[in-house]
């Protein structure tokens, strides 16, 4: 259940786009099974507040924000062997409650290197997934543009 | 088969979610492309840290990590898992 394209919007710039969707159930059993443990792997502190902490209740928000992990890889499509660590994707949630991606280390040089500028995010949950998808521009001719 | 390989084989089983019987697979198939999925990695991930009482470091807390039997394999070996420990 997932999508990524790229199309040609000017001569000079590229969109990418990627999606995914991930099933809550299957985040609230792993927050079950192992509770902080797999939330402080896998998300930053900043998610985990976002998303209202660890327990059970959670588990929507958490779904939504590892879909957009994963939309970003996506979008920043890793050769295989430099793959970014989860945590150095992050969904940064503004005041007004508007959310973008935030990367940084092994994320942060593939995107740099891509030519990939600010990545806007939009996150939805319901229908027991949560999903996200997130849009980069880079410059044509830009190492794999 | 090692008892290495036998521990991460049954966490396979048990939590990578896969469409196909674990035993079917080689040291090096390719998990996702077997099936599973980036969330069921990171439950793997966590099942291995309890079987083999070890910690994966930061470094290591990404989708190629658990990409073959044999990378997991590999990992086990660098952070000096050897067999599953009794709880």
């Amino acid at each position: 259940m997932t999508e990524q394209r790229m199309e040609r919007v000017s001569d000079d710039v590229r969109l990418r786009v990627g999606t995914d969707v991930e099933s809550i159930d299957e985040v609230a059993a792993a927050v079950r099974r192992f509770g902080d443990r797999y939330v402080s792997r896998v998300y930053t502190a900043h998610e985990v507040r976002c998303s209202g902490g660890t327990g059970a209740a959670a588990a929507p928000g958490l779904a939504a924000r590892f879909a957009a992990k994963e939309a970003t890889l996506k979008v920043l499509r890793p050769d295989g062997h430099r793959v970014p660590t989860w945590r150095s994707i992050e969904v940064l949630r503004h005041t007004d409650g508007w959310c973008e991606m935030r990367l940084t280390d092994e994320a942060a040089e593939l995107a740099r290197q891509a030519g990939l500028g600010e990545l806007a995010v939009s996150l939805s949950h319901g229908a027991g997934v949560g999903m996200a998808t997130v849009i980069g521009m880079c410059a044509a001719g830009g190492a794999g543009s | 088969m090692s008892t290495t390989e036998e521990g991460i084989r049954s966490v396979l089983a048990e939590h990578a979610r896969l469409p196909v019987d674990v035993s079917t697979l080689g040291e090096e198939d390719d998990l996702y492309q077997a099936g599973m999925t980036s969330h069921a990695s990171v439950n793997v991930m966590l099942a291995l840290e309890d079987l083999f009482d070890i910690e994966f470091p930061d470094a290591k807390l990404r989708k190629k990590t658990f990409e073959s039997i044999a990378a997991i394999q590999e990992v086990l070996d660098e952070l000096g898992a050897s067999a599953p420990v009794d709880r």
